[in-house]
């Protein structure tokens, strides 16, 4: 019974890495329409700037907490000025078929680079160590990335959902045309939308490299699951994200500890399912 | 008309004649690198596997001696039936004589069929199944730098001398994981310890805490880590983070590579024994080959075992091919060549390949340094244990290959 608590737990944490990637997919998808498939690389590259900080600038990892989102979301706005604002309007297969070339042109020069093993990046001396719960042994750094993680997955639902900021957000994916007639700049605004999700990538890719080994390939492991969490909470949903995030590492967590093997698959199976029942995913809208 | 025919007869014998003669004066040779050349095994092989075949073949002098000597490389991306395709391609078209490299297991079992089917040759160093020279045994494979057997015996037992004589694993979910367990727990057994359990991950995780939650509460003294590549470094950094060490139990990778040291970093590795066959700072001339090598490698690093591997096969095939005095293209030729000869090269000194394909040489078991005791870049290791060659490798006696006479 206490291994099962302590499964738990540990789907928790790694839940609370689904849901900030799937969030800023899910934000991404709802005001911009693009299948962002470049999340796992710039995730990746939120990781490797939080290392280059360290090493070359001698800057912490608080500092990288801002910095590198900030870093990569300039990237992304860079992308998003470059190519992505081409595609408006478009069917969304050319969104994922761009940012799937993206991810690949991505990983590929960070692994010419830094070679596939991947890089060291210590926790923070502050979040070192652990506590007994009884029940298991936590990691102190891993119970501040699940309360950091569910702080800013609220937060950043907030802004959209309940501040004006994200009213006229909503309102330009809506009818962008009459939220232009008010004087609201909409391509600026779906600018920094994009601007915003990468910084959320980047921000677990920051959150993610004390833990996981800084590798060009961290993001290509993760975006299948982070997607299949996307589609089933509900393309676009923002809460429908978080929720399903945390909820597939919890069961993700169990399949594990009762049949290890299946783990890799059982994102995949429940995918299937919710599709199958309510093919909007479980919090999703009909278009 | 009979004596257009026998004519006919003549000329065809001719052309043949003239054929085979021409066969044994053949001096072109095709390497191909079959490797993970993207995934997570690609800085244990890959490219550095294609620079170590290269620099075999210029050390090797035969292009001043009129020898037209190819090399290929490709990237099996870790799936068996990518890496027989590719193989397959090779033989077909590209005509390669000899596919070396062939890190993972599943891959290097599937790729063994194609090699034996169509004749020619596997110098293996990157896959690590001892099924390869025992109960799939080919007279077309070399089996050059370690095997699971060989992993299992010497660190499992050391270990085991050592005070730790209870093992949970953590195993990689393919052939290799499967081999290194199955032989692990023989050799561990043997030793006079037990096994509490095991738990399977699957290939190319990058969360270990449950499982290692497993370990933790099985009350091992030993977690063996059946796995290799970014999964142990992964498991390894978990493992620091889950307190494992520090709550008494120890860790043992059973398959380490350098590449995989340097990624962790010494603070998290210090203190890890494991066993390799090959280390850049053994003796001067694994210190000048590796000079050389990491001169020319794109980030400087030094070769892996593997790179190793993939240098001292291919010198050992080319002495081969020119006691035959040319290339037969006859692979099983070749290799019963290589087998007739003992082996001796800068990197793994004196030995010798076994009937079943096997090749034996000494095994180290290392101790990672503390970063006090690092005096510069890769300076990784302290020698803890020398195995002579045939008390490391699994002895004849107990072998199943068909090849082997009793």
């Amino acid at each position: 019974m206490q291994a099962l608590y302590a499964q738990l737990l540990v789907g928790l944490i790694n839940g609370s890495f689904y849901a900030l990637l799937s969030l800023g997919l899910a934000v991404i998808f709802g005001m911009l329409n693009i299948i962002n498939f470049a999340h796992g690389a710039l995730y990746m590259m939120g990781a490797f700037v939080a290392y280059f900080l360290l090493n070359l600038f001698g800057i912490n990892y608080w500092w990288a907490l801002i910095l590198s989102p900030v870093i990569v979301g300039g990237f992304g706005i860079i992308l998003e000025r470059t190519m992505l604002q081409w595609l408006t309007g478009l069917d969304h297969l050319y969104g994922l078929l761009l940012t799937f070339g993206l991810a690949l042109i991505i990983q590929g020069v960070f692994q010419n680079y830094f070679g596939s093993s991947g890089l060291p990046y210590a926790i923070p001396d502050i979040l070192k160590g652990g506590v007994n719960l009884g029940f298991m042994y936590l990691p102190i750094y891993r119970g501040w990335v699940v309360i950091f993680s569910l702080v800013v997955c609220i937060a950043t639902w907030y802004t959209i959902e309940r501040t004006r900021l994200g009213a006229y957000l909503r309102a330009a994916t809506e009818n962008p045309t009459l939220v232009r007639a008010f004087g609201i700049n909409v391509p600026r605004m779906i600018t920094l939308t994009y601007g915003l999700g990468v910084g959320l990538a980047a921000l677990a890719g920051v959150l993610s490299a004390p833990i996981n080994q800084v590798r060009p390939l961290m993001g290509a492991d993760l975006i299948i699951v982070v997607f299949a969490v996307v589609v089933i909470g509900g393309m676009g949903s923002i809460m429908g994200s978080i929720i399903t995030g945390f909820a597939l590492g919890v069961i993700e967590g169990l399949t594990k500890y009762f049949y290890p093997e299946a783990s890799n698959t059982v994102v995949f199976v429940l995918m299937v399912l919710v599709l199958l029942v309510k093919p909007t995913g479980l919090t999703g809208r009909a278009n | 008309m009979k004596s257009k025919l026998s004519a006919l007869m003549l000329g065809t014998a001719l052309v043949f004649g003239a054929g085979s003669g021409a066969f044994a004066q053949d001096k072109t040779v095709k390497i191909g690198n079959l490797t993970d050349m993207s995934g997570l095994y690609a800085d244990v092989g890959g490219a550095g596997s294609t620079l170590a075949a290269q620099m075999a073949v210029e050390d090797s002098g035969l292009a001043a001696k009129g020898w037209k000597i190819d090399v290929v490389s490709a990237d099996h991306q870790n799936k068996p039936d990518v890496g027989t395709t590719t193989a397959r391609q090779w033989v077909d078209i590209e005509k390669v004589d000899v596919i070396v490299d062939v890190l993972n297991s599943g891959v290097a079992l599937a790729v063994k069929n194609v090699v034996t089917e169509k004749n020619i040759i596997m110098i293996n160093s990157g896959a690590a199944s001892s099924d390869l020279t025992n109960a799939q045994c080919s007279p077309n494979v070399v089996h050059w730098v370690y095997d699971t057997y060989m992993l299992a015996n010497s660190t499992g037992t050391a270990l085991v001398k050592a005070g730790g004589d209870s093992w949970f694993f953590l195993t990689a979910d393919y052939a290799f994981g499967a081999a290194l367990e199955r032989d692990t727990t023989t050799a561990v057994t043997k030793a006079g310890g037990k096994i509490l359990g095991s738990v399977k991950h699957p290939l190319n995780s990058s969360d270990f805490s449950s499982f290692l939650l497993q370990a933790q509460a099985s009350k091992a003294k030993i977690v063996g880590l059946a796995n290799a590549g970014g999964d142990t470094t992964n498991s390894i950094k978990q493992a620091a983070e889950f307190g494992i060490v520090s709550g008494g139990q120890r860790l043992a990778g059973l398959l380490m590579f350098i590449s995989d040291v340097h990624s962790l970093g010494l603070n998290v590795a210090q203190g890890l024994n494991f066993t390799e066959t090959f280390y850049w700072d053994l003796n001067d001339q694994t210190r000048a080959f590796s000079k050389r090598f990491s001169d020319r490698s794109k980030n400087k690093a030094p070769p892996t075992m593997v790179h190793a591997g993939v240098y001292a096969g291919l010198i050992h095939y080319f002495k081969a091919l020119e006691a035959l005095g040319g290339n037969p293209h006859d692979g099983a030729k070749v290799v019963a060549k290589m087998k007739e000869i003992k082996t001796d090269d800068p990197l793994f000194g004196k030995g010798e390949i076994q009937p079943n394909g096997r090749k034996i040489h000494p095994a180290y078991l290392f101790e990672v340094k503390k970063p006090s005791e690092s005096k510069g870049p890769y300076d990784y290791y302290k020698l803890v244990g020398t195995t002579p060659g045939e008390q490391a490798f699994r002895p004849l006696s107990e072998s199943v290959c068909p090849l082997v006479k009793k």
